[in-house]
């Protein structure tokens, strides 16, 4: 009952109960919901984010400090040796997660930016704009990104500016289709059109009417995305045209120390050191897999099995 | 005439000319240059006039459309054009033809694709046959576990691990695939193992998810069920039914990952120092010796091509639907 005097108001209590859980409680209800894998996931992505972010703060050493003894066991100061020039291996291994990722997020929102809007362009404004994008990147996807991008490299030379965009525009072509695929469903939607009548010019169509309603499919490319452009850079760097020394990179100190692995049979500990950095990349990729799998399962409902 | 016929032609001609494009993008690479790098190839020391008869070697003083026209003429022949590298700035020339680098090579990175395509291939469509057979069934599970973490691996992560445990711990095999050319096939094919195993477990993984993929997406339509309901048994079902009209399905993936051999072969022809053509192009990219790069390019795009043009011809003339057309 009410109390005497202040009236009843339906309406106030409507509201009330109505009123919206804010983004945050919404997040930490799908992540309480979450399966064991993409908890993983999530952990292993904030570890390494924490990693590259704080770098400075908790490597031991400096990125590139060279101490006296080449190829130094595992020990008090320094945890896993040190590689061919005496660098302390965790540090670089701690420095490393800053430029990889680094250069591989840049890579990946770069290709993005670039395939993005040109995807959406193309599935809004059809005709002639969009034959002349699809057949280039038709003929751009038929040589292997990792060949072109070795061919390109050749040609301007290993700078990590050139190879963000090189990379980048070669990704660029794998967004461009994505995008246009999932947005020619959503431009002929009535919406789109009532839009158009209004009058709105095509940067309004393509942000407000078009990007919410294919989001979904683009978050997810964006993980997987991010995964080939990772694994890319990682082996052009193995391969020596990539990131160039002295900055640390995983890809580079996985072959800088691979010789170390021939005495396995002496010193285990020393022979795994090559694997760490490598082990490094994989764990990133399959953490990142993991919440893609779950976010694609949360938003399109897709199974695997019938 | 005939429309799968038709579409094959079609599907020919549009390669044809992709390959044309191709060609186009990989010649005008050279164009990118910068304009010093006859200096930058010949040395400092270079006198004006060798750096001139450089350009003049290459032909920079005239039209691009010639130098293109010259270049496929030039390629149809057989002719690579001359590597960059043995060049001096006094104008000794020193530079080996590039078709003398390549040949050999082409030769071994052909035989380490075939092994890996010969030992994956089976063990894949068993695999995935199988796993689609015992679906759910913790056979079914560890083996997509198992592949879900070789895909996320990057190839040079597993070439080191069974360098590791194949040729350190355990010296069977060499981690040095050093092929030389009057090799006996049986030691040849002993010391090119540890790379093919290599190029297997990276692509048997797809493969194999994809062709359960396609069994059990097939499972699922209403002639299965008629089957099921007739009293068929299991194994019958995926072999007699539903695996006919996979094929196509599943030969688009084996071409589209022996594509994927392309560029896996190049990290893994460096991680073992197996000389073939990957290797000869990641050496030329770091000493920038273009011809070279070119030349190789050209090889893996073309071979990229030709799989992928074989797969979609393979999923044309497989299709049911355009075979016996109403």
């Amino acid at each position: 009952m009410s109390p005497p005097g202040a009236s009843y108001s339906a309406a106030a209590e409507v509201a009330a109960f109505r009123q919206r859980r804010s983004r945050w409680q919404r997040g930490w209800i799908e992540l309480r919901k979450a399966p064991p894998s993409a908890l993983l996931g999530l952990a292993i992505i904030a570890f390494y984010l924490v990693l590259a972010l704080f770098a400075p703060w908790i490597a031991p050493h400096g990125e590139a400090e060279i101490f006296a003894q080449p190829f130094a066991p595992w020990g008090e100061e320094h945890r896993l040796g040190t590689d061919q020039i005496g660098r302390d291996i965790l540090s670089r291994l701690i420095y490393g997660a800053r430029n990889t990722i680094g250069i591989a997020l840049a890579t990946t929102l770069l290709a993005f930016l670039i395939g993005g809007s040109l995807g959406l362009a193309a599935a809004i404004g059809r005709g002639w704009l969009d034959q002349l994008l699809s057949r280039g990147v038709d003929v751009l996807m038929a040589i292997p990104s990792l060949i072109f991008a070795l061919m390109l490299l050749s040609i301007f030379g290993s700078s990590a500016a050139s190879l963000i965009l090189i990379i980048a525009t070669l990704d660029a072509t794998r967004v461009f289709r994505l995008t246009r695929a999932v947005a020619l469903d959503v431009a002929v939607m009535d919406y789109v059109e009532a839009a158009r009548l209004r009058g709105e010019g095509l940067g309004w169509v393509m942000r407000r009417e078009i990007l919410p309603n294919i989001m979904p499919p683009l978050v997810a490319e964006f993980g997987l995305r991010f995964c080939f452009v990772f694994l890319t850079i990682a082996s052009l760097s193995f391969l020596g045209v990539g990131i160039q020394p002295p900055t640390a990179d995983w890809g580079s100190m996985v072959r800088e120390n691979a010789q170390l692995i021939q005495f396995a049979q002496y010193d285990l500990r020393a022979a795994v050191t090559p694997l760490i950095p490598a082990a490094a990349i994989a764990l990133l990729t399959v953490g990142v897999n993991f919440v893609v799998d779950w976010f694609l399962q949360k938003t399109s409902g897709i199974r695997d099995e019938h | 005439m005939h429309p799968v016929l038709l579409t094959v032609l079609k599907r020919l001609g549009l390669g044809l000319v992709t390959l044309f494009f191709v060609s186009i993008i990989i010649f005008s690479s050279i164009n990118l240059l910068p304009g010093n790098f006859g200096e930058a190839v010949l040395g400092q020391a270079a006198t004006e006039e060798t750096v001139a008869a450089f350009r003049e070697e290459l032909g920079l003083d005239q039209p691009a459309v010639i130098r293109y026209i010259e270049w496929t003429g030039a390629l149809a022949q057989g002719d690579l054009g001359t590597s960059f590298s043995g060049r001096a700035a006094s104008g000794i020339d020193r530079s080996r033809p590039v078709l003398e680098l390549i040949a050999p090579r082409l030769q071994n990175t052909l035989l380490l694709a075939a092994l890996s395509a010969i030992i994956a291939v089976p063990l894949a469509l068993f695999l995935g046959i199988t796993a689609a057979l015992w679906r759910g069934s913790w056979y079914d599970k560890s083996a997509s576990a198992a592949t879900l973490t070789t895909i996320s691996f990057p190839e040079f992560f597993v070439a080191y691990i069974l360098i590791l445990l194949l040729s350190s711990l355990w010296p069977v095999f060499p981690s040095l695939a050093s092929v030389e050319p009057g090799m006996p096939l049986g030691e040849r094919i002993h010391t090119s193992l540890l790379p093919a195993l290599t190029l297997t477990l990276v692509i048997v993984a797809h493969m194999m998810r994809m062709t359960r993929a396609a069994i059990i997406n097939l499972l699922a339509s209403p002639y299965i069920e008629m089957a099921r309901l007739k009293g068929e048994s299991p194994s019958r079902i995926v072999l007699h039914h539903a695996l006919p009209n996979a094929w196509a399905p599943i030969a688009t993936v084996i071409a589209f990952n022996l594509a994927y051999l392309v560029v896996g072969v190049v990290v893994v022809e460096v991680v073992f120092v197996y000389p073939g053509v990957g290797q000869l192009m990641v050496d030329a990219v770091s000493s920038r010796d273009i011809p070279v790069v070119q030349a190789c390019a050209l090889f893996f795009a073309a071979t990229y091509i030709l799989l992928n043009l074989t797969a979609d011809i393979i999923g044309i003339v497989t299709n049911p639907r355009l075979l016996h057309p109403r």
